[in-house]
């Protein structure tokens, strides 16, 4: 009967909760894509397209552009698969209790959670790259000599949204979903960096300031670093690369840490 | 984990005691029971007694207060990871996973609990088909009757061959079809050896399916016996009711108290009573009268040779016992809904 080791029984549980995941993603990829693609191809259309073909934004805009809004996508994307899911759950669907009850310590439920969010947001942060490439034409412009670089920011940016994903998951109630949307997305949004290099923010001194603390600066900020083409042969500023990746690192390490006591506080009474 | 196979005992609670954040009072206050191995143990209250606390306890997703389980001799605290490994759960409303199948639902569970994979397509095919779910294997489960959802997380529940089963409230809202095919499903499960808790707030349920029964009161086990002794509790519970019938220009007050001395009369009778009289529904005229003795059983022949003896029919005669809901009023003084 004891011939498997817990940890071997822990292991092929959290496996199991992959696969499932993976084949209710899968019967669902066309919405999953459509959810996470439509706001990005507007944003491509408008800014990269329109706005430029009307003389309205500098030719160079889209290229800042572009980073942001795959930042932006990634994390949103990776957020959306586990906040929204995760308070209806918790609210009142409690489907989540037979995953409890398996052989397993229960913060690996809410990790394999986040796991998968983030691979959510890996794919839909990656499918732009195709898009933009379609939609903008010859203004298309990504160096091609950090893709390592990129990668990781794109991982570690959804892992980013996943795991912060879990914390709004776990303490945000039903009732509260409209609210949420007003009160957390929309500043996070705004204040990330999406739209705007870091660097250009120096003469809103306190603005700049604030958005430091909004990890979503960091992923576009690292994105622009790993993305944007040098312009007459020197790279563009952006935040430092290491701090970058220092600081996306520890809001995931802050945010599994916090989302995991929050999430066993709402499972475990 | 070698020694447990000789311990009888599949359930034990030590002086359990719950109190939630911000409550005033303790949701379990001190309870300590014992359920053997492959017995149908019963937590009998109304809502709000602390039966589901007490599960919730057992199913490591309460965290005591003070006092301490074991399940299958692995202490829930100490080791909540083995006993999960052992037990299934199947709560009061579905939690049914509405993005999977209604086949999924039982192999990832298994899946969950490293059931190798033909073993779990084989056992799901085999209880779907004992559930009466087979023809609807394919389907999602969100326009599933209660009925049916409850069917689903039983078999769910069975998927990794759990030593102790727990049902809160098995068949609360459910229509007496279904309550009926659950029970003789429980009953079965429990005839190969499974060990089961169940709370319930109905009497009948408790009656019919429970080896043992504690009945649980703001947070307290009041008794905890086998239903026969629970009602044993009640003075006079146990009575002997025999109904006589009478020709009509008998009805008279002189047959009728001659029946009552003479009844009253036979040995280890406490007291006789007639309870009712009148005209039958059909036929002549009938009186009744009840015998309380300690053992009434005894006296059904010698109750009725007296009937006979006055000249009189006996028309019926049955043992009175006390429902379980007559113990809890007198436990408590209250009604159990």
């Amino acid at each position: 009967m004891q011939a498997r080791s817990r940890f071997s029984l822990g292991t092929t549980a959290f496996l199991a909760m992959l696969r499932r995941d993976l084949v209710v993603t899968g019967r669902e990829f066309i919405a999953f894509l459509l959810q996470a693609l439509m706001q990005p191809l507007f944003f491509l259309f408008i800014f990269g397209k329109v706005l430029p073909g009307m003389g309205l934004a500098a030719e160079g805009f889209v290229a800042f552009m572009l980073p942001g809004i795959v930042a932006l996508t990634t994390m949103v994307a990776s957020m959306q698969g586990v906040t929204l899911p995760l308070v209806l759950d918790l609210g009142f669907a409690r489907e989540i209790d037979d995953r409890l009850l398996a052989p397993l310590p229960i913060g690996f439920v809410a990790i394999e959670k986040v796991l998968f969010a983030a691979v959510r947001g890996v794919i839909a942060g990656a499918v732009i790259f195709p898009l933009a490439w379609w939609i903008l034409g010859a203004r298309y412009a990504v160096r091609s000599d950090h893709i390592a670089l990129l990668a990781g920011v794109i991982v570690l940016t959804a892992c980013m949204g996943a795991s912060f994903g879990l914390v709004m998951g776990t303490v945000i109630k039903p009732e509260q979903i409209s609210m949420m949307f007003t009160l957390i997305f929309t500043p996070l949004l705004f204040t990330g960096c999406t739209y705007y290099p870091w660097g250009q923010l120096n003469n809103i001194r306190w603005f700049q300031i604030f958005t430091l603390f909004n990890p979503l600066t960091y992923a576009a900020e690292g994105l622009r670093y790993a993305m944007v083409p040098p312009i007459n042969g020197r790279s563009i500023a952006t935040l430092p690369i290491v701090w970058v990746l220092v600081a996306l690192a520890a809001s995931v390490v802050g945010a599994v840490i916090l989302g995991s006591r929050t999430f066993r506080g709402r499972v475990v009474s | 984990m070698a020694a447990s196979a000789d311990n009888p005992t599949a359930i034990e609670v030590r002086e359990l005691v719950k109190r939630y954040q911000k409550a005033k009072t303790n949701a379990v206050d001190g309870v300590s029971f014992q359920v053997r191995r492959g017995e149908i143990f019963g937590l009998l209250g109304p809502n709000g007694a602390g039966k589901t606390t007490t599960i919730g306890v057992l199913i490591t997703s309460v965290v005591p207060t003070s006092g301490s389980c074991s399940v299958m001799g692995i202490d829930v605290a100490r080791d909540p990871i083995a006993v999960k490994q052992r037990i299934a759960v199947v709560p009061q409303q579905s939690n049914l996973d509405r993005s999977l199948r209604v086949r999924e639902i039982l192999t990832f569970h298994a899946a969950y609990h490293s059931v190798p994979r033909r073993e779990r397509e084989e056992r799901a095919d085999k209880l779907l088909a004992e559930l009466g779910l087979a023809d609807r294997k394919n389907d999602k489960v969100s326009r599933f009757s209660g009925g049916m959802s409850q069917r689903l997380m039983i078999a769910r529940a069975l998927m990794h061959s759990p030593d102790v089963l727990f049902l809160d409230e098995p068949t609360n809202n459910l229509d007496p079809q279904s309550r009926l095919f659950l029970w003789d499903r429980i009953r079965e499960l429990n005839q190969q050896g499974l060990t089961i808790l169940l709370t319930t707030h109905d009497m009948d349920e408790a009656d019919k399916l429970c080896e043992r029964i504690a009945i649980m009161d703001y947070g307290k086990i009041l008794v905890n016996n086998t239903s026969a002794e629970l009602k044993k509790m009640i003075p006079g519970g146990n009575a002997l009711e025999v109904r006589v019938r009478i020709s009509d220009s008998a009805v008279d007050s002189a047959l009728r108290a001659r029946l009552q001395q003479s009844l009253a009369g036979l040995p280890g009778v406490a007291k006789a009573e007639e309870v009712e009289a009148g005209p039958a529904p059909e036929g002549p005229p009938a009186v009744t009268y009840r015998l309380y003795a300690e053992e009434a059983r005894t006296l059904v022949g010698s109750a009725a040779q007296a009937v006979l003896a006055t000249g009189a029919d006996v028309h019926d005669l049955h043992l009175k016992e006390a429902s379980l809901e007559e113990v809890f009023i007198y436990l408590t003084g209250r009604h159990l809904r």
